[in-house]
């Protein structure tokens, strides 16, 4: 299994620095600097655009190598992801926002997750019963509504509730309340609040995906001769189904985790944008506005960790569920 | 109402079929059977059609253009005069959703179109080839699912401002086939094995003229349901980028630049916006009931005549639309669930 494991570890390295050069040269070549400075008012001095850029090390007259290879320097050496277009460090930004947008997606994705196995396993075994098919009816309906329009209509029923009521019921704008005092646990009740809506925004699309497939799995898996064995023998019903039907069923599911990931983190950008969530998705659009490539370079490689690291765990979810993988 | 099924049941000899009442039916009549059979995929058939029907005949019962501002009604609810309402200068929302629906509508066939074409010839030549040629494609792939096409395109598309929404369709399209060509992939190297491929490969035709007439034409029932699903997401997408202004711009107008532009009005004025919304999901809903409807309906492993409450064990579990042939999951050459059923092109 370890011998596995390192061999998708490896691929996974090169695919991340192959993707995060495809991206430099992307955005080195899809963005325009130089425009940004000269369009100024007062128009500065071609010498002193130039000067400027190639201190930023974005100076499209420097082959699109020779940048990388410095940038890359910098991120190897020093850990530093260069400085953004107002010449601040680009660490700060990613520092400050990075946080605010693994928050959303991890226990957006997690829930999700945890949802869609459960009522989709829920589903199989009450088959044609009142509660699948109303699951099967919510999960087409949510699995057509793009992420951006269910966080849209979820902020639109948050702003009609505070018309009805009077007052905030749910927070839709922001992570915090801003300049709340108390102790910790006002906080992190504000915080569980703020989270409320982006997350429910990403995990229904979680939910309903996982759970139209994780039904048909534990479909397949509940007609199988080793789950009567396992009640012959003795377990309960519950207790087969769970140890021996649940976890055959998740097998196929852990491929799907790390592909739906992709879709997660595009939702997230849509959701924090929605939302007025200082983020990482936010700061990618206002980047690309503001064509400032290290920056945009920086979300892009944000991107790709969080995609191969959910890949890695779905590899390893699958070698400790799949006794056949391991050898 | 049979038209739609029967456009969409392609590889079966229909004739043949037809000509043969007694004795088994043909696989086209069968398929054509099941998708009847399933309500709710002829519900989504339907609306499909009358959506279309809406989109490109609507415009002609309504006076008002989509562009031309009516300044007598600015911000007027839906009325006799303005089925939909109007918007903030006077335009009238019925026409502007209706543009905006064939927009999204043609976007999404084409790169669903577009998307599966191309996902069906890197994924045969990768399986059909293999070595060097499967393991670079391959690589490709991979390396374009760990960039979120989302943040490719936003980078990209500020460059195509000026060459109209036929770029967008093409840049969609492009990040669009990767997980498809993988299945195409592992259904080919299964495929090209078979008796009928080691045939015409031993009289000599020609790679490429393998991989057209004998090998996708295998993979069909997978592509036709691929693609159906494929025309929800490529509207998804499309919405979703214009909504941030990174795909359909001005001049032109989507269910996406139209839902943008409602969102800040619409807890007050909810017709700017729900009208739109309404719309998107049931295509998308439609779209997707459809797809599910082929995929069982084109399943080799389902029963033949399947009764309405089915027993436990027979159901065929939905096949995910990613098998375990996806990279990691099964070891290197294992054909995922979706082994094609039959060498009936050999002919």
């Amino acid at each position: 299994m370890l011998r596995y494991l390192a061999q998708r570890l490896a691929y996974y390295a090169v695919l991340l620095v192959a993707a995060v050069f495809l991206s430099y040269a992307l955005a080195s070549g899809a963005l325009q600097p130089r425009t940004y400075f000269e369009s100024k008012v007062p128009r500065p001095a071609a010498a002193s655009v130039d000067r400027q850029l190639t201190a930023l090390n974005i100076n499209d007259r420097t082959p699109v190598a020779v940048r990388f290879g410095h940038w890359a320097d910098g991120v190897l050496l020093h850990g530093d992801l260069g400085r953004t277009i107002h010449d601040t460090p680009v660490n700060d930004d990613f520092r400050r926002r990075v946080w605010v947008s693994l928050r959303l997606l991890l226990i957006g994705s997690l829930l999700g997750m945890l949802l869609g196995v459960a009522g989709g396993a829920w589903s199989a075994v009450k088959q044609y019963r009142i509660t699948d098919r109303a699951l099967t009816v919510v999960s087409f309906v949510l699995l057509s509504t793009p992420v951006f329009l269910l966080a849209l209509l979820l902020k639109n029923g948050a702003i009609a509730a505070k018309d009805v009521a009077g007052h905030e019921v749910v927070p839709f704008t922001g992570y915090e309340t801003p300049g709340l005092t108390g102790g910790l646990g006002t906080h992190l009740a504000d915080w569980g609040l703020h989270l409320l809506l982006p997350t429910l925004s990403l995990a229904l699309g979680g939910l309903a995906t996982y759970s139209r497939y994780q039904r048909g799995t534990m479909l397949d898996v509940l007609g199988s001769d080793y789950l009567r064995t396992a009640e012959a023998k003795g377990l309960t019903r519950n207790r087969a189904l769970l140890r021996h039907g649940l976890r055959t069923a998740v097998i196929p599911m852990s491929t799907m985790f790390a592909y739906s990931f992709l879709g997660i983190f595009t939702g997230a950008a849509f959701t924090e944008t929605i939302f007025g969530w200082h983020g990482m998705g936010e700061w990618f659009i206002q980047s690309i506005n503001e064509q400032d490539v290290n920056a945009v370079v920086a979300v892009n490689l944000f991107a790709a960790v969080v995609v191969l690291a959910s890949g890695f765990l779905a590899d390893t979810l699958h070698a400790a569920l799949d006794p056949r993988v391991r050898r | 109402m049979t038209d739609v099924p029967e456009s969409l049941t392609a590889p079966a000899p229909a004739p043949v079929a037809a000509r043969r009442p007694p004795g088994p039916p043909g696989r086209g009549r069968l398929v054509l059977g099941r998708l009847l059979g399933a309500r709710w995929a002829v519900a989504g058939a339907v609306t499909v059609l009358l959506l279309f029907v809406l989109a490109f005949g609507g415009p002609y019962l309504t006076p008002w253009d989509y562009a031309a501002p009516d300044y007598t009604a600015l911000r007027q609810p839906p009325s006799a005069a303005h089925w939909f309402g109007t918007n903030g200068i006077g335009q009238d929302v019925f026409a502007q959703t209706l543009r905006g629906l064939q927009k999204s509508l043609v976007i999404g066939l084409l790169v669903a179109l577009f998307s599966t074409a191309l996902a069906a010839l890197v994924g045969a030549c990768a399986g059909y080839f293999g070595g060097w040629t499967d393991r670079l494609l391959m690589f490709l792939v991979d390396l374009m699912l760990v960039l979120p096409s989302f943040l490719v395109i936003t980078m990209v598309s500020p460059q195509l401002k000026g060459s109209g929404w036929i770029a967008f369709v093409a840049l969609l399209a492009l990040f669009n086939w990767m997980i498809t060509a993988r299945v195409v992939r592992s259904m080919t190297i299964s495929l090209a094995s078979r008796e009928f491929v080691r045939a015409a490969q031993f009289m000599g035709v020609r790679p490429l003229r393998i991989i057209l007439r004998h090998i996708l034409p295998n993979t069909a029932s997978f592509l036709i349901t691929d693609a159906t699903i494929a025309v929800g997401g490529a509207v998804m997408s499309e919405t979703a980028l214009s909504y941030f202004g990174f795909g359909v711009r001005a001049p032109d107008v989507s269910l996406g630049t139209l839902l943008a532009a409602g969102t800040s009005e619409a807890p007050v004025f909810p017709w700017l916006f729900y009208f739109a919304a309404g719309l998107l999901v049931l295509f998308v809903l439609a779209v997707n009931l459809i797809g599910d409807g082929l995929r069982d309906a084109l399943d080799p492993t389902a029963e033949a005549a399947r009764p309405a409450r089915r027993p436990r064990r027979a159901r065929p579990a939905a096949r995910p639309a990613l098998p375990a042939g996806a990279p990691e999951a099964s070891g290197p050459r294992r054909p995922g669930p979706t082994t094609p059923r039959s060498n009936r092109s050999s002919s």
